[in-house]
């Protein structure tokens, strides 16, 4: 994996240049705040859903040995060819040997999160074979040679008169038409060629029924759906933690996922693919990547659960005032701050520390993922593990001296009342960053505890 | 301890003094680093308020700080001599108060000392003021008043972590122990804001580590308020308020941050 | 397959004490409402439209009325005109298909998606590949929720179904509301009364 060379609150700092953008990403995004919450209050057990979407999410990463094993037979008796890939490379491998032994040089792809965090585009790439990414939003990052920069909607960062331009200068349109329904018109035209052309359909998984054997894809433009149906060789890439035990579980999580994703009673499409059409051979690669060894972290293994709808990106007061770019992973936000250091410590290490510990996302989860004390942990574990810059770990060991005394810890409060003092020292910058945009709170003549041993104390009160 | 006040909310404050003087509950005033040092006013207001109702308060004077600033930086395996000292002036009350959701619950859910016993005993009884007005003392009436129009800040911790109030993203009834005890205050305007319960982006050491956004953050709160007409913001955390009144003034404006505590302790 | 027994491996490690049980699945309460009035609301509120017919010929008419004969229509219900397909054609054939009739299974109230298999699609990339799509829900056959779908579709057997919940649609670009991605431009569900 490619070596970091910014931190999330330097790139967050550069977003934050363009305070109307700002404005316009958050509006934009606390509007499908707006809208999930209006779609959950429509069920009356929204909380009972999300507690059961929870509990077989548990059991799923309890059992997820047997589940596999389930799912594997069901789907080879299906006939489907089954893949394990270890880790990102392997899938790569997997997926390109079979785009080869189809002689296929073209291929397109429905969105998944999988092949993000793989760089499959980039690996097939490399080996002569163009993806044409078919989600909209997909395709336009892809254009702009950009990353999604969040998971449901990978171009809500992206302003209508700038993709107006990509596609005058892609696709030909007329240049300054940035009518959105012209625009998806015009994306409709050229990725129905790709359709038609393409033999071999690359898609992501939203759910694996192990009973059945059976993938489910969930879609609104139905690129998945045309992708596979014109191709000849369907390949699904999955993370093993998508297994669901019975398919009467979907009715679950199909209530709880495109609601909480976007606010839509549904998805357009909710697809169960269980057999290859007749004359077409279909793959399901399973990918660990990692995620064995998360499930052996107590703390953290649980944010396996997630079903990818991107609530926590949505409702993250940070996330919308610092853009998905900013956290320089496949899957930003909160719930991609608990992930991607389980993958690279090292690497993202400033994620956890890129919240507020607020809870929302806790709280919108649709599996009841503990997302805000993750990150607490998370900043643990980074810490001991000598992650921190030694700027930050000096002031805090001055911190923790200072507050194991009380009697130092006056002094140190009557010298310059500590806290202010401490506080902006952690960060290795010259400019005192709480008083480049805020006042200082004024310093009172005495601090309460002088005040109660002047007025309390005084009059005989004993503590 | 269990207490039993089903008379007591048709007693006027004098005689409910007496009630909790019978029952010598031992609370003691467990005051946050950051108050203490530059809002002794907060302080004193939660001392007089808790006495006023009756409440027999201690405040132990050897505290210091409850650890936070340091855990939430990671650094939660430095703070045991910081709760060791904690462990110390705390252990033996029935209860604790804190004008602070965010530090009563980081007590609640963090605090470990050489005395696991008394520390865990610690956890349980630790409260923010708000919760332990309207659910141990039960306050009913109040006698203060505030003739201003006042913005509620709910802050993360004391909302999502104490469950002050009901929090927007659940689908479940509606309550706000905070705003119970703002009704009770005389003359008191509560606007109502556009995002109920947005963080305000304090966040601890977040707010240099991540100035922008931080920043970027207090002033869309800070707008908010505005927008709705408010000539004081409220709320139960003291740090919340220290960060939205450094953008106030920077602005310049005239919109003044208050404490709750101040609030409810207040005969203007 | 080395990496099928490497991980399996791994994943075979008992994690916990008390590994967590599979919940029983509970049926809640249905909102209140009669669900043909609920599915029209909501199949409506996400861009499909919907006609209520009492019987075929009305169908007929409506379609008639909305289509020219230069269109292509091919609908796989007997008792909806438009014309039939070979079998085993290659799905790139259908490319010019402008509205396909569909009688899916049941369709679901609260989301006023449609349940439909391959058995019923003729080929599977009809759906998807027509410019228009237009499905023939009997009223009776209207479901409450989800629940209540995969509880009817139990343990059939299909080698292809899809819920389809409007026309295929698209938000990407500044949330604006685009009906008509990649699929279906829109989506007509004629409601029989049974």
């Amino acid at each position: 994996m490619e070596q970091k060379t910014s931190d999330h609150a330097i790139l967050a700092d550069k977003f934050n240049q363009d305070i109307p953008r700002v404005d316009w990403h958050d509006k934009t995004l606390w509007f499908i705040r707006e809208k999930r919450d209006k779609a959950a209050w429509q069920i009356a057990e929204w909380e009972e859903l999300r507690e059961l979407a929870s509990q077989i999410k548990n059991n799923v990463l309890d059992n997820l040995h047997d589940y596999l094993l389930e799912f594997e037979k069901q789907a080879q008796q299906n006939g489907v060819t089954i893949h394990w890939a270890a880790n990102a490379e392997e899938h790569n491998c997997i997926v390109h040997s079979i785009i080869q032994q189809h002689g296929v040089t073209d291929i397109v792809k429905s969105k998944s999160m999988l092949t993000e965090e793989c760089h499959l585009n980039e690996y097939l790439q490399k080996q002569g074979i163009t993806v044409v990414d078919t989600d909209l939003g997909e395709r336009i990052v892809q254009l702009a040679g950009e990353p999604p920069s969040h998971i449901v909607l990978p171009c809500i960062h992206w302003k209508k008169e700038e993709i107006g331009e990509l596609f005058h200068q892609h696709l030909g349109t007329p240049k300054g038409n940035a009518d959105p329904q012209f625009l998806t018109a015009a994306a409709r035209e050229h990725l129905r060629q790709r359709f038609l052309t393409s033999r071999v359909a690359i898609t992501g998984v939203n759910f694996a029924v192990a009973e059945t054997g059976e993938i489910v894809v969930c879609t609104n433009e139905g690129n998945a759906d045309l992708g596979v149906q014109l191709a000849e060789v369907h390949i699904a890439c999955m993370g093993i933690e998508k297994i669901i035990p019975q398919r009467k579980h979907l009715g679950i999580f199909l209530r709880l996922l495109a609601r909480s994703a976007t606010g839509q009673p549904i998805t357009t499409y909710s697809s169960h693919f269980r057999k290859p059409r007749p004359g077409q051979t279909m793959h399901i690669v399973l990918v660990d990547n990692g995620r064995s060894e998360r499930l052996q972290q107590e703390s953290f293994r649980n944010a396996l659960k997630c079903i990818r709808c991107g609530a926590c990106m949505n409702t993250c007061p940070v996330y919308r005032r610092s853009g998905g770019h900013s956290y320089q992973y496949a899957i930003a936000g909160p719930i991609g701050s608990i992930l991607a250091p389980s993958l690279d410590m090292k690497n993202h290490a400033d994620l956890p520390f890129a919240s507020t510990l607020c809870g929302s996302c806790t709280n919108v989860c649709p599996v009841k993922i503990n997302i805000h004390e993750q990150l607490y942990d998370w900043r643990q574990v980074l810490v001991k593990n000598g992650h921190v810059s030694s700027v930050k770990a000096a002031g805090i060991n001055g911190m923790a001296v200072v507050l194991s005394r009380p009697a130092i810890y006056r002094i140190a409060g009557a010298a310059g009342r500590w806290f202010m003092k401490y506080i902006p020292a952690i960060v290795n910058n010259k400019f005192n960053p709480w008083y480049k945009q805020r006042e200082m709170p004024a310093v009172p003549k005495q601090s309460f505890n002088e005040w109660y041993r002047q007025n309390r104390k005084e009059n005989g009160k004993q503590s | 301890m269990t207490l039993h006040h089903t008379h007591t909310h048709m007693l006027p404050v004098q005689s409910r003094r007496i009630f909790f003087n019978v029952i010598q509950m031992k609370v003691a005033l467990f005051v946050p680093c950051y108050v203490d040092q530059f809002y002794p006013q907060v302080a004193i207001a939660t001392l007089e308020l808790l006495e006023k109702l009756g409440v027999d308060v201690v405040y132990p004077e050897s505290q210091t700080c409850c650890g936070q600033p340091m855990a939430n930086s990671g650094f939660e395996h430095l703070t045991g001599g910081c709760n060791d000292n904690f462990v110390r002036n705390f252990s033996g009350y029935d209860y604790i108060v804190c004008p602070s959701g965010s530090c009563a619950l980081h007590v609640k859910d963090h605090l470990h000392a050489t005395d696991e016993k008394a520390a865990k005993e610690i956890r349980g009884k630790v409260y923010e003021l708000v919760e332990f007005l309207t659910d141990i003392v039960k306050v009913e009436n109040l006698t203060s008043r505030f003739r201003h129009k006042v913005g509620l800040h709910q802050s993360c911790h004391g909302q999502r972590g104490l469950k002050i109030s009901q929090m927007s993203e659940l689908v479940s009834p509606p309550f706000s122990k905070t705003e119970q005890l703002l009704h009770m205050v005389q003359d008191l305007e509560l606007i109502s804001l556009k995002r109920q319960d947005e963080c305000c982006g304090f966040g601890g050491t977040f707010c240099v580590a991540e100035e922008a956004v931080s920043v970027k953050m207090g002033i869309d709160r800070v707008e908010d308020h505005i927008t709705h007409g408010a000539s004081y913001i409220t709320g139960n955390d003291m740090s919340c308020l220290m960060h939205l009144e450094g953008i106030l003034r920077r602005q310049k404006s005239s919109v003044k941050v208050i404490h709750i505590a101040e609030i409810l302790n207040s005969a203007e | 397959m080395e990496s099928r027994a490497k991980i399996l491996e791994a994943l075979n490690k008992k994690f916990t004490d008390h590994p967590a049980p599979l919940p029983a699945l509970k049926s809640f309460p249905y909102a209140a409402g009669d669900p043909i009035d609920k599915f029209e609301f909501v199949l409506r509120g996400i861009g499909g439209r919907t006609v209520r017919a009492s019987n075929w010929q009305e169908i007929n008419d409506y379609i008639r009325k909305e289509y020219t004969p230069e269109n292509r229509i091919i609908s796989l219900v007997e008792q909806v005109e438009g014309s039939a397909i070979t079998p085993d054609s290659d799905p790139h054939t259908f490319e010019n298909v402008d509205l396909v009739i569909l009688q899916p299974h049941f369709a679901v109230a609260e989301n006023g998606a449609a349940w439909i298999t391959s058995d019923r699609m003729g080929d599977r990339a009809l759906p998807f590949i027509s410019q228009h799509i237009a499905l023939v829900v009997t009223t009776d056959s209207i479901l409450h929720t989800m629940q209540e779908a995969y509880e009817k579709i139990g343990d059939a057997n299909h080698p292809f179904g899809t819920f389809i919940a409007g026309p295929s649609k698209t938000a990407d670009i500044e949330q604006s509301l685009v009906l008509g991605a990649h699929g279906p431009k829109s989506m007509t569900v004629f409601l029989l009364s049974s």
